[in-house]
This record gives structure tokens, sequence and C-alpha cells, in this order.
């Protein structure tokens, strides 16, 4: 267990706000962290890794304290034995992709987990390359592999994923839940995406301007109060059209256009630019496996 | 023709830009991690040779050395070596004012490198010399040889601060710039034609191949 009672003010561009989490990490799980840009989920994982020291309070780990504000303790990052996944990757543009795995490990490790990891991301035919020729989601396979080559105890996640396209995500989601399994880690993840957290979490915590708003299994927090018989999705309307007795609207949801066929009456009060949403009754859906080829 | 001024001017250039990068890096690290208030104060001052004249730095250089004064004849029995019309005294005062030269490149340098390459290295249990040698200094190549060059050129350049503190001593102190000087004084321009040329065209093959190395003309030489 991973005991987290910290008090942080953070100063950003639009405006001061103020950290403050209470919450009992359990260990062995993978955690992912859920909710809104600058609810403070990258500060509570960089405050577990050290890289940001909180206002006040007190993290601890088992029996080790990380940081005790009243105790002045401040475990330094190098102490922690955590794996940090940056989103932005942070590989070592001077070294191989071999030589950052190598790197990363403490002095006197063995080469074979390295090669072990080495076989398990799929990077045989990168070992020699230098990062900057790697492509996205080549980059985050080194960087996952990186953090694990140091034999962290946690390893933390920050949304490692979001830049990649959906079948380099879904790959990448099975690496990090097979390597979670494998080195029995605790895994504390950032994710936005809903169908990740399901899939790969024992347990979310959602976040809201700096302060936890709900825990348990994704299961309890999205699928049982929002289990409905309807689709629902939000958007922004494009354009609306008339075509002889019917309205058509274009709804941009995400990166797709929907047009949306109603009757006038529905459309009047509407215009381009307006947030709108779309809803259905889901009574004879098509559902299909995506084909990740494409 | 007589070589020593030259020797002693690329002596005084190599060994004012070694001190400088033992002394220059740490600096340029400190101030480039650094949050303290002096911060600026601190930027200010070792940006001051750049707009100073060399003969201010090399009054106050002559007055603060001086055997004649507490301070001076306390360095001067500390070191065992004078610094006022010595070699030490010249390095000394090169170092000072060439600092911005390898400082600035070197402290641009580490900050236009995203944070998360030392952070990542932290999490990995590396301290922080570890993360400067093995991470940050490979990674800003580019900007090390701009300071080495800059620094060993800048000190090959310079007059006032040699004159004001070394003076002119043959063999000693009296490097190429001060020779050329002394050679037009005495009418003697063909010597002085002599020190100049080859002065001009060795610093403009040593920026040439900054320019060159930098732009990536050459990388091959250099990854």
């Amino acid at each position: 267990m991973i005991e987290v009672r910290i008090h942080k003010v953070l100063r950003s561009k639009g405006g001061d706000f103020s950290l403050d989490l209470d919450l009992a990490i359990p260990e062995g799980k993978l955690i992912t962290l859920y909710g809104p840009s600058g609810s403070g989920k990258t500060s509570l994982l960089r405050s577990l890794a050290g890289l940001l020291t909180p206002d006040s309070g007190r993290i601890a780990r088992r029996a080790q304290v990380w940081f005790d504000s009243q105790k002045r303790a401040d475990l330094s990052p190098q102490k922690r034995n955590v794996g940090f996944v940056f989103q932005e990757n942070a590989l070592f543009p001077n070294m191989t992709v071999l030589g950052n795995l190598k790197f990363a490990q403490s002095k006197g490790s063995s080469r074979e987990l390295v090669e072990e990891l080495i076989a398990d991301m799929d990077l045989q035919d990168l070992r020699e390359r230098y990062p900057d020729s790697l492509s996205g989601g080549q980059k985050q396979r080194v960087s996952l592999a990186r953090a694990l080559a140091q034999k962290p105890d946690i390893l933390l996640l920050d949304e490692p994923l979001a830049a990649l396209d959906a079948g380099m995500r879904i790959k990448l989601q099975e690496y990090i839940l097979s390597s979670h399994r494998k080195f029995e880690l605790t895994t504390v993840m950032v994710s936005h995406d809903l169908a990740e957290i399901v899939k790969l979490s024992d347990f979310t915590v959602v976040m809201e301007k700096g302060r936890i708003r709900n825990t348990g299994t994704p299961r309890e927090i999205f699928m049982e109060r929002r289990l409905s018989g309807k689709f629902q999705f939000t958007g922004t309307l494009l354009e609306l059209d008339r075509e002889g007795v019917i309205a058509v609207a274009s709804v941009l949801i995400g990166n797709h256009i929907i047009r949306v066929a109603a009757h006038p009456s529905e459309m009047q009060g509407l215009r381009p630019g307006d947030q709108v949403v779309v809803a259905s009754k889901a009574f004879n859906p098509m559902i299909y496996k995506v084909d990740e080829s494409l | 023709m007589n070589w020593d001024p030259l020797i002693l001017t690329f002596e005084l250039a190599l060994t004012t830009t070694l001190v400088l990068l033992v002394v220059g890096i740490p600096l340029a690290y400190w101030l480039s991690k650094t949050r303290t208030r002096i911060k600026p104060v601190l930027e200010a001052l070792v940006s001051m040779p750049l707009v100073l004249p060399p003969t201010v730095l090399g009054f106050y250089f002559l007055l603060a050395f001086s055997p004649n004064n507490a301070f001076g004849a306390w360095i001067d029995t500390w070191l065992g070596i004078p610094l006022v019309f010595s070699f030490a005294g010249l390095v000394l005062a090169s170092v000072i004012y060439s600092l911005p030269f390898m400082v600035q490149p070197i402290q641009a340098g580490l900050s236009s490198l995203p944070p998360s390459l030392s952070e990542a290295a932290a999490t990995m249990g590396k301290s922080a010399t570890t993360q400067l040698f093995r991470v940050l200094l490979p990674n800003i190549r580019k900007s090390l040889l701009t300071g080495i060059v800059l620094s060993f050129a800048h000190t090959v350049g310079e007059f006032g601060v040699v004159l004001m503190i070394g003076g002119n001593i043959p063999g000693k102190t009296r490097v190429a710039s001060i020779a050329i000087y002394d050679e037009v004084e005495a009418l003697n321009y063909a010597a002085a034609n002599t020190y100049s040329l080859i002065l001009f065209v060795l610093t403009f093959i040593l920026l040439l191949s900054v320019y060159l190395v930098n732009g990536g003309y050459i990388t091959r030489f250099w990854k």
C-alpha cells in the first residue's frame, strides 16, 4: 500500500490551483488516473516519483517514508526505485535503443533482463538505432522497456499512448498489461481513454480540479452508473441543410462527421458551431471486432 | 622571425580554454538549474566582459593583484607566484575575460534540453554528475564546441587585458597581439604583417570549422 496525503499549490497560466489528495494506492495492481486536463494527474505521478515536492503532507510505501513535511523527509527520486514513462518519451538522443536500456540499469545488473525486454517488446531490429530515427510507437515501446530495465517496484506512466493511433495503442496496451503481470509491478497510469481504462486497470482514481472525486474498479465507476440502452455522443454542429421535408445536420463527433436527419422543427434554434448531443436507442446496434490491420 | 609571441599566445589560449572548461561547465550547469533570486545578478556579472572595455578589467586586476596592497600580497604568498606581469596572471585574467564565451553557449544548450531527460535519469538512480556527463553534455555537443572555440579564439584576440596586467615581457607575457602593436610602433611592418596574417588565417580556420561542424556539413565526423 502506498499512502499519499499531499497538499501543493501549483502555479499555471490559468492561475493558481491547489492539489489536495488523500489516497491509498493498492500494490500489485494496475491503477489508472482519469480526469480532465489540469486536474493534477501528472502532478500526482511526479510527486510519487519525487520529481515534484509537495508543500505539505506525507507519502509512504510500506514502512518506507518517501516524503513527510513534518519530519522534513524527502527521499530523492534516485532512491525511490520508480520507473517513469514520460508522455514525450524522454529517450536519451545520444544513446542507441540498446544504450538507453543499458543506461537505465543499476551497476552490476544482468544483461539478460535487457535482452529479455528487447525480445518482449519486439525491439530486435531497433537495437542499434538512435531515438531520432524511430516512430512514435517505437519510441514509447523503447521508453517502456527502458523503465522496466531498471527493475522498478512501481511503474508510473504519464499518458504514454496519447500521441499514438488506434492500432498502435492497442498493441502498446498489450505490452503494458503483459509486463505489469510478468514483473508483478504496481503500475499507475494516466489515461484519457475510457476503453483503455476498462480494459487495463484494476482500480481507477477519478480526479477533478486537484481533488479525488471517485475511486473504485473501472466497472463500478464507468459501467454500472452509465449503463443504459442509449448511445449518446456530444459533438459540434457543423452545418444545417434543408432537403425537402427533412433537415440534415452534420455533426463532428471526435474525428467523425455524422449526418443526422430530423424534422425541421427539431432543428430550430440550432446554429453551426453549437455543442449538441446526438442520442439513439440502442435496440439493434451493429457490433463487430475492429480489424487491427486497418 | 621570432615565434615566441605566437607560441605564447596559443599556450595562453589553450590553458585558458582548459581552465574555462573545468570552471565553465559546472557554472553553466548550476546557472541552468538554479532558482536563486540573485541569478540575474550572477548572469550579468558573467556577461560583463562582453561589454566592458578590456582595459577596465585589466586595470582592476592590476590594482587587486598588486603586491603593494594587502589582498595582492596575501595572494602572492599564498599562491607562491606573482599574478601581475606573469603567465599565471594572464591565465587568470583571460579566464575571467573569456568566461561568457564558454558559459553562455553551454548554459543556453543545457536550458534547451527538455527537463524530462535529467528527470528520467534521476528516476533511474543516476546522480547529478552522471546526468551531466552521460546525458546532458553529450546532447549539447554543438554548444560545447561553440564554447570551446569561441573561448579559444577570444583569448587569442585579447589585447587590453594583457597589456594592463601582463605588460610586454618577451617570452613571458608578450603575446602576438602585443607584439604586433610593438612592431608597428617600431615601424617594423613586415614582422607586424607576419604575425597579423598568421592570426588572421588561424582564427578564420577556427571559426570556419565551428560553422562547418555545427551547420551539419561534416556531421559524420561529429556523431
